[in-house]
């Protein structure tokens, strides 16, 4: 006997609730969380660096570091810092789920933290679909990258709390229509809060710390 | 590749309902995907004949039911659907717009095969 049965139901589910935990458990631990993503290079772990050097010290930072291979290298730059940070391997998948993340918060000493940035794999696809269950999505779209990258990924931007326009001190030899490329985001994400900077040379980073001190509970 | 993983996501909603509902085979799944949302039909079916092996499932029909981003301009209440890029409003320019649909990812309905059951018996 044949029947047909309705489902209706939403693939990313399991992993949607899984990241409602980790949601739960850094809303325990009154830590805000980051789950920063960016096309490979644009700048997740220079951007990192340069928040930490200029984030209040009133604020204790974790990180939370995703590659494809069994790398350190951006972990390592990170603990350097003298930042606890946790290197999550994904054995070749192209982004963090939030299945990984629960193992990582594991690791990290949330207690004594307020704040956790989760790097993302280099990608601009898949890391849109998985929720971690961190406070913002924050993208980093570096202008070396082009201007038609929304367009290209509407996905990414559609789920976005905040955007990173990063490497503006490469604008004079890169043709990059600023307002093309704002017009696409502001399709996909009206009003998103966008914020314009540079890791190397700093500009823009002031408004940055702000925004995110402003969200941070001192413990 | 994120398909795999959402392949196996896709196998569990499945096989939950299969075996919910008693069945001894599962032959076709529908599923609806937006255009916006980044999946990829061709490697969700590679990936499907791989993890479906050995289950209830294997030999299971994907049929995807692609659905296209719609868009309503806020400014002069047309609706457009997007054949390829992102573009505003087609009759007045405005990027004041709001996305109705092509968002959509989930599982909608299967068809299971299910053993005949002695219903009349039952109620005798
Ligand atoms: N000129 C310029 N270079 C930058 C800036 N930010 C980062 N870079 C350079 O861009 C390159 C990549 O930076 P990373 O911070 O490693 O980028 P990432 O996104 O972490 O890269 P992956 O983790 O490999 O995906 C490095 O050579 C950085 O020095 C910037 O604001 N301006
Ligand atoms: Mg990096
Ligand atoms: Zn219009």
């Amino acid at each position: 006997m044949k029947q047909r049965v309705e489902i209706v139901k939403r693939i990313m589910d399991s992993n949607d609730r899984l990241a409602q935990n980790n949601q739960a458990v850094l809303y325990r631990n009154q830590v805000y969380g980051i789950n920063l993503m960016a096309s490979p290079g644009a700048g997740k772990t220079s951007v990192i660096l340069e928040t930490i050097k200029r984030l209040p010290a009133t604020i204790k930072l974790g990180v939370i570091e995703g590659d494809t291979a069994p790398v350190t290298i951006d972990s390592d730059k990170i603990a350097a810092a003298g930042i606890p940070a946790v290197q999550i391997n994904t054995g070749g998948e192209c982004h963090l789920d939030a299945n990984m993340i629960e193992l990582a918060l594991a690791q990290l000493p949330l207690e004594a933290l307020n704040l956790i940035i989760v790097e993302n794999v280099g990608n601009l696809i898949c890391p849109a679909a998985f929720q971690l269950g961190t406070h913002a999505n924050v993208l980093i779209a570096s202008i070396p990258e082009g201007d038609d990258k929304p367009y290209k990924y509407p996905n990414i931007y559609r789920g976005l709390d905040v955007l990173l326009i990063n490497k503006i001190d490469l604008s004079p030899y890169i043709d990059f229509r600023m307002d093309y490329f704002q017009q696409g985001v502001e399709m996909l994400n009206p009003g998103l809060k966008t914020f314009a900077l540079s890791a190397k040379t700093g500009e823009g980073f002031d408004a940055w710390i702000a925004w995110l001190t402003d969200k941070i509970i001192t413990k | 590749m994120h398909e795999l993983a959402v392949t196996e996501s896709i196998l569990k909603i499945v096989l939950e309902s299969a075996q919910k509902n008693k069945a001894t085979a599962v032959t076709d799944i529908t599923l609806t995907i937006g255009s916006l949302s980044s999946i990829v039909d061709d490697s969700v079916q590679f990936y499907w004949n791989y993890v479906s092996q050995g289950t209830i499932c294997e030999n299971a029909k994907l049929h995807f039911n692609r659905v296209r981003a719609t868009l309503k301009c806020l400014d002069c209440d047309t609706t457009y659907s997007l054949i390829d890029d992102l573009t505003p409003c087609p009759s007045c320019g405005s990027i004041n717009v709001i996305i109705l649909s092509g968002e959509e990812f989930q599982v909608d309905h299967i068809e299971i095969i299910k053993e005949e059951t002695n219903q009349d018996e039952t109620t005798r």
